[in-house]
């Protein structure tokens, strides 16, 4: 799809053409993608988003700067503060960390701006219209999810703007180059897991006629996975694979089975990519500091940090999985659109 | 007596030619649509069945049947919006199945129940389409104002499309369909839904397109009388066949009776006054029957056959109108309406068509004629 014309009064290699001659443009993609961005950026949706994202690293802050201010004579020593800012949170409510906001938020990030991505058009009765344009079928999907993920780009470095600002301006924590670098990661990574519920989003979108429909499974779908999705896969994975062996060799194995299980997750994939990430003294399979106390604990115990190219080499097959799984999911609504009847 | 001719003149001059047309007989510039034995089918259902189709440059062609008659799978189909199961179409000499995007540049299409972003100002809309459809923004403001002109909605060009009536919008719909300059348009039931002056006012703006512009315009509907107020000619859909094509006279010719109609409007006073407009009327030739009204005075209609002599036979009604010191308050053939035609059509079994051979003329009705 390499464009020649750029339809927004851009570059035309053509040589300029008397009006009745008629250009068939390329790039219709990126004429719905520029009107879906605007769309999305002056919705009431990404308004409501934005604060409650804002909300949401702004309340962990609060607690965490308190933890942080509290420790600081302690914490001069305590390398990769900056990152603290990301994964500490208030003692008494582990859960109000920024990481595990955005790991919760995240999901519904992706589907709010996808779930009614095709069928309002469809109900909107403006999909006929604008596939009775000179573009592509697939234009108008690849469109809407390059639309979905700039948004996400957008929302996700506003979030980590605040929150870094924050820690620079108020807190006087400067980042080191590599905690740049991690950060950078996490981001790419959480916009890679947020591009998969888009992705999803976009799929129920293209599947169900109905907004609603599509809104409620997505939903639907986001709760059970966050809330009782590990407890489930937890006891599929013990009846499947019950730890009963007498050798150790033989319960290594058992527990590597159920891990494999839990894994199937993307939410599961994603908390150990953060993990990993964000606290560079930690492994995958170590549960995460709720506090400073437990930061400089872990630190004391592992005293060497984990160098940034370890830490990646050590996520890569979770990063992939994640990818992977995005990939699928829009390849899924790809051929589900291109296959289906324009008319309902 | 000068001011009843003065009345009719009119309508003597509105009278259609009741010989079949020879513009539609040359073979002149290659059709903008032509279909080859088309079908889609959905499952067992058959859509669209064998279609042979053919609509030519600067004609208004109106396809006609109700609901489920395979009109709107036709339309998509020949905008490459879904595909053939068998046979083939070729629109502006392209094929949609293979160059959609081709076809789709140079045909403006308004959708069955067309919508639009109501978010959006009708502008914006326009806009959106114009950039869709590659104008650089120099040449698509220009445009846009064009066609927001030409439908008359450049007063509300800059509100939301959300505050636009029914009937607005289906304007906006027209030009949406016209902002990339087309050289064919297809409009799926422009007027449903829409107020009897509305109906009005976009067929008018329909016929001042074709001599404007010089588009062609195939368009769907059921309703018949708009339909014919505006085409040139119609194909009858029914089941996912095309059961008769041409004007609407010759379709009267393929499914009507075989005879004419005329209503003559007579003036007279006296019992002796009717006997004499009786025996005048019966005895024009190939006048087959006269039905007379009640109290004598009023509208006679004049039953012709074959239906072809009805100019001759509407002449000769005004020479012994003159001869005879009849009073004549109105003449008018009656135009055979496509509701009668359109009954009759369906109700006729499908018999197996003779017409399908391929032939420049093949599109006159008579060949289409069931055996």
């Amino acid at each position: 799809m390499s464009a020649t014309t750029v339809p927004n009064g851009g570059v035309v290699e053509e040589p300029p053409t008397p009006r009745r001659e008629l250009r068939v443009p390329h790039g219709g993609w990126r004429v719905i993608a520029a009107k879906e961005l605007g769309d999305d950026l002056l919705s009431v949706r990404f308004i409501v988003l934005l604060i409650v994202l804002g909300m949401a690293a702004m309340i962990p802050l609060y607690s965490a700067a308190d933890q942080i201010r509290q420790h600081a004579q302690d914490a001069t020593g305590v390398p990769a503060i900056f990152l603290a800012l990301f994964i500490i949170g208030s003692p008494d409510y582990t859960f109000l960390r920024v990481d595990s906001f955005v790991a919760i938020i995240a999901p519904l990030l992706g589907l709010a701006f996808a779930f009614d991505a095709i069928n309002g058009e469809r109900s909107e009765g403006t999909l006929p219209r604008l596939l009775a344009q000179p573009i592509y079928r697939d234009d108008v999907i690849n469109g809407k999810f390059a639309a979905g993920l700039a948004v996400i780009g957008v929302v996700l470095l506003a979030i980590v703007g605040i929150v870094a600002g924050f820690g620079i301006f108020r807190l006087g924590i400067v980042p080191a180059p590599e905690e740049v670098l991690r950060l950078g990661a996490w981001i790419l990574v959480t916009f890679v897991y947020v591009g998969l519920w888009l992705a999803f989003g976009l799929l129920l979108s293209v599947v169900f006629r109905r907004a609603a429909t599509s809104a409620l499974i997505g939903f639907g779908v986001w709760f059970l996975f966050t809330t009782f999705g590990p407890l489930i896969l937890d006891l599929v994975a013990k009846a499947i694979s019950p730890v009963t062996g007498t050798t150790i060799a033989q319960q290594i194995g058992q527990l590597q089975a159920q891990q494999f299980i839990t894994r199937l997750l993307p939410g599961e994939l994603y908390s150990e990519v953060t993990a990993v990430l964000l606290n560079p003294t930690n492994n995958p399979q170590a549960t995460l500091p709720g506090s400073l106390g437990q930061v400089q604990q872990a630190q004391q115990q592992l005293p060497t940090l984990l160098a940034f190219d370890q830490s990646i080499l050590l996520v890569w097959p979770q990063v992939v999985v994640l990818v992977a799984m995005m990939v699928a999911c829009f390849a899924l609504a790809y051929v589900a659109f291109m296959r289906q009847e324009v008319r309902a | 007596m000068s001011e009843s001719v003065t009345a009719l003149e009119p309508d003597i001059a509105a009278a259609p030619v009741l010989e079949p047309t020879e513009a539609n007989e040359s073979h002149g510039p290659e059709p903008v649509i032509r279909t080859r034995r088309l079908t889609k089918k959905y499952g067992d259902l058959t859509a669209v069945n064998k279609l042979d189709l053919e609509v030519f440059p600067g004609e208004i062609f109106g396809l006609l049947g109700q609901n489920g008659a395979g009109k709107t799978t036709t339309i998509l189909m020949l905008l490459g919006l879904s595909e053939p199961t068998s046979g083939e179409a070729a629109v502006m000499g392209l094929d949609p199945a293979w160059e959609p995007r081709e076809v789709k540049r140079r045909v403006g299409y308004l959708p069955d129940a067309v919508g639009f972003y109501d978010d959006l100002t009708g502008r914006q809309n326009l806009r959106y389409t114009a950039r869709l459809n590659g104008l650089r923004r120099d040449e698509a403001e220009p445009a846009i104002d064009e066609v927001l002109d030409q439908v008359g909605l450049t007063s509300r060009a800059n509100d939301p499309v959300g505050q636009y009536s029914r009937g607005m919008r289906q304007r906006l719909g027209i030009a949406d369909a016209l902002v990339k300059s087309p050289d064919l348009l297809i409009l799926d039931e422009p007027t449903t839904s829409i107020d009897p002056l509305g109906v009005v006012e976009i067929l008018d703006l329909l016929r001042r397109l074709v001599t404007e512009r010089g588009l062609s315009i195939m368009l769907s509907s059921h309703l018949l009388s708009q339909v014919q107020s505006v085409c040139d000619r119609i194909g009858i859909f029914a089941s996912g066949r095309l059961i008769g094509v041409g004007t609407v006279d010759a379709l009267a010719a393929q499914f009507g009776d075989g005879t004419a109609v005329i209503e003559v409007g007579l003036e007279l006073p006296t019992p002796a006054d009717v006997d004499r407009a009786g025996t005048a009327l019966r005895g024009i030739a190939a006048v087959e029957s006269v039905e007379a009204p009640a109290g004598g005075s009023g509208t006679w209609r004049i039953h012709v056959r074959p239906a072809h002599a009805e100019g001759r036979v509407r002449q000769d009604i005004l020479v012994a109108a003159v001869n005879s010191g009849l009073r004549l308050t109105a003449l008018r053939p009656v135009v055979p309406s496509l509701d009668e035609i359109y009954r009759v059509a369906i109700e006729r079994p499908i018999v197996k068509r003779t017409g399908v051979k391929r032939r420049g003329s093949g599109r006159q009705a008579g060949e289409r004629r069931p055996e």
